[in-house]
């Protein structure tokens, strides 16, 4: 018996040649932050997509267990449910946020839209809603009929965080959420992240190359390599004490995490 | 009747070896067949030449380093659970329970500042924040950290400052068994005495502590037992 919340087994996929997945298992439990780690072609962004069913894999089940208990079989779930989930319990966290982000809607038209596709209707609710969490993702609500391309890159990014909270999902993947970010705006970022995502006990599959933002921000952490996972566990213990010999090599070449 | 210093902590058979796959994949074997009790109340502190594994067993035990052979049982709750086979769920249980850890070095978390850091070590277990930061800052003060540092993050502060930080994000959530490793290491002598200070009200509180200090005054002051450890020699 199991309550996990999304559970994955023997996941394979190939392109051309090139097992972008080999076998992958994946568990996520409810509120639990997991990292995906490894090189750049080993099939982070790949497992992402297959997880939350936006690639069905060649072999291989993805089981995602709902409020109610049921689990569903993601891959097989006709297309109407599919979008249903994305718009409802799950949330996706794109690395350009452009490819998440509506440029030709305003930022608070970005968070609210999110809303209005989850049934709410009542203009000055949704709008409350907005500026509240242009607030908290520290987007003055001054700002709020701004169109997104008035933004910076780190702002861009986290009115992408808002829109994808804003329904308070339950699930959100993330594929290198902090990428192309100068540090000080990874910092406030990965701040901001953590706090929300605390606060609001959502669960996170985080695809990042980066070894020091899966320390700071997940409970549990996969090394992929060539569409494998060499390596799993609690994450302190996977970076400080490393049994495989590539992730010895991973940790060994980033500077003190 | 139960023991009035039940145990809360019990190494059986723990050994631990690091393979250096980057180095030819030599094998060192640091802790063989070790046993350790600890009882609540009571504080060890583990003694031994540099090198013979006080760290390594300190981070074992933690769950940071992972036993090779061997049971971790530790009291959690009205359980005993095996740390060294536990799920990482139960191990973050654990941690945020009842196993405190008190590191050399502060991790710094970007941005977040030393009174919030301190603080969430008291939300994270359910406490409002409004009493955790009162607490918190109560904690920073006994360990003489000046009040127009509590709203700064800990990234620019010396090391004897930062130390101070992780001392009281390790004592202030009480909790029943506490890992101090070098507490002191960085500290004068006024506020290595702010720290023997808290060991002793911990340990009248019942908390079983494990520690390593390598300053003998602070070691007198707060040791019940030594446990010696002793260099492992074998060819790998
Ligand atoms: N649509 C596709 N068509 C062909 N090959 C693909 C496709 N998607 C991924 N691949 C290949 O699959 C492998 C894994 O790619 P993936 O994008 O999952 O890597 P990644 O771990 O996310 O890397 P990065 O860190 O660079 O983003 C790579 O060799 C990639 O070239
Ligand atoms: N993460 C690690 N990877 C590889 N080897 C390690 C690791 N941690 C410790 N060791 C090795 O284990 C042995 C024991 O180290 P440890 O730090 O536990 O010693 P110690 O008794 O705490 O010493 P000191 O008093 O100098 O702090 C050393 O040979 C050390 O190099
Ligand atoms: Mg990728
Ligand atoms: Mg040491």
């Amino acid at each position: 018996m199991s309550e996990h919340l999304l559970s994955a087994t023997g996941l394979h996929l190939s392109f051309g040649a090139i097992w972008a997945l080999d076998g992958v298992d994946a568990t996520l439990w409810p509120g639990e932050i997991l990292a995906v780690v490894g090189e750049s072609g080993s099939g982070k962004t790949t497992l992402l997509h297959v997880l939350s069913g936006r690639s069905a894999p060649d072999a291989g089940l993805v089981a995602y267990r709902d409020t109610e208990g049921v689990a569903h079989n993601v891959h097989a779930m006709p297309a109407p449910q599919l979008r249903a989930l994305h718009r409802s319990d799950w949330g996706f966290v794109h690395q350009n946020p452009r490819d998440a982000l509506r440029m030709e809607v305003s930022a608070g038209g970005n968070v609210g839209e999110r809303l209005m596709a989850q049934g709410a209707r009542h203009y000055g609710v949704i709008r409350e809603s907005a500026i509240d969490w242009l607030r908290q993702v520290e987007i003055s609500p001054s700002r709020i009929d701004d169109m997104p391309h008035t933004f910076s890159g780190g702002m861009l990014q986290r009115l992408q965080i808002a829109r994808t909270l804003a329904t308070h999902p339950r699930l959100v993947f993330m594929d290198e959420p902090t990428g192309g970010l100068d540090v000080s705006v990874q910092a406030r970022l990965l701040d901001l992240i953590r706090t929300l995502v605390a606060r609001l006990g959502i669960a996170v599959v985080l695809v990042t190359h980066d070894i020091a933002v899966a320390r700071l921000l997940a409970d549990r952490i996969l090394v992929m390599r060539h569409g494998r996972v060499v390596e799993g566990g609690l994450t302190d213990q996977v970076l400080d004490d490393p049994q495989h010999p590539y992730t010895q090599l991973l940790v060994s070449s980033v500077l003190q995490a | 009747m139960r023991p009035a210093h039940p145990e809360v902590l019990r190494t059986e058979a723990l050994g631990k070896s690091f393979t250096l796959h980057m180095q030819g994949g030599v094998t060192i074997p640091v802790l063989r067949d070790l046993g350790l009790t600890l009882r609540a109340g009571e504080c060890v502190v583990l003694s031994g030449p540099s090198g013979t594994g006080k760290s390594t067993l300190i981070r074992s035990l933690y769950g940071n380093y992972r036993a090779d052979t061997g049971r971790i049982m530790i009291r959690h709750g009205g359980d005993w659970v095996d740390l060294a086979h536990a799920d990482p769920r139960v191990v973050l249980a654990v941690r945020r329970d009842t196993l405190g850890y008190v590191s050399q070095f502060l991790r710094v978390v970007p941005r977040v500042s030393t009174l919030e850091i301190v603080a969430e070590a008291l939300t994270s277990r359910g406490t409002p924040p409004d009493e955790a930061k009162l607490r918190a800052r109560s904690m920073l003060l006994r360990l003489n950290l000046v009040p127009h540092l509590h709203d700064l993050p800990p990234a620019t502060f010396s090391g004897g400052e930062q130390q101070r930080v992780n001392l009281a994000r390790g004592f202030i959530p009480n909790h029943p068994i506490l890992l101090l490793d070098e507490p002191t290491s960085s500290l004068d002598a006024v506020n290595r005495d702010a720290v023997v200070e808290l060991v002793a009200e911990a340990k009248a509180a019942g908390t079983a502590i494990l520690a390593i200090v390598h300053d003998m005054t602070t070691r007198d002051a707060i040791a019940d037992r030594l446990f010696h450890l002793t260099p492992l020699r074998e060819a790998a």
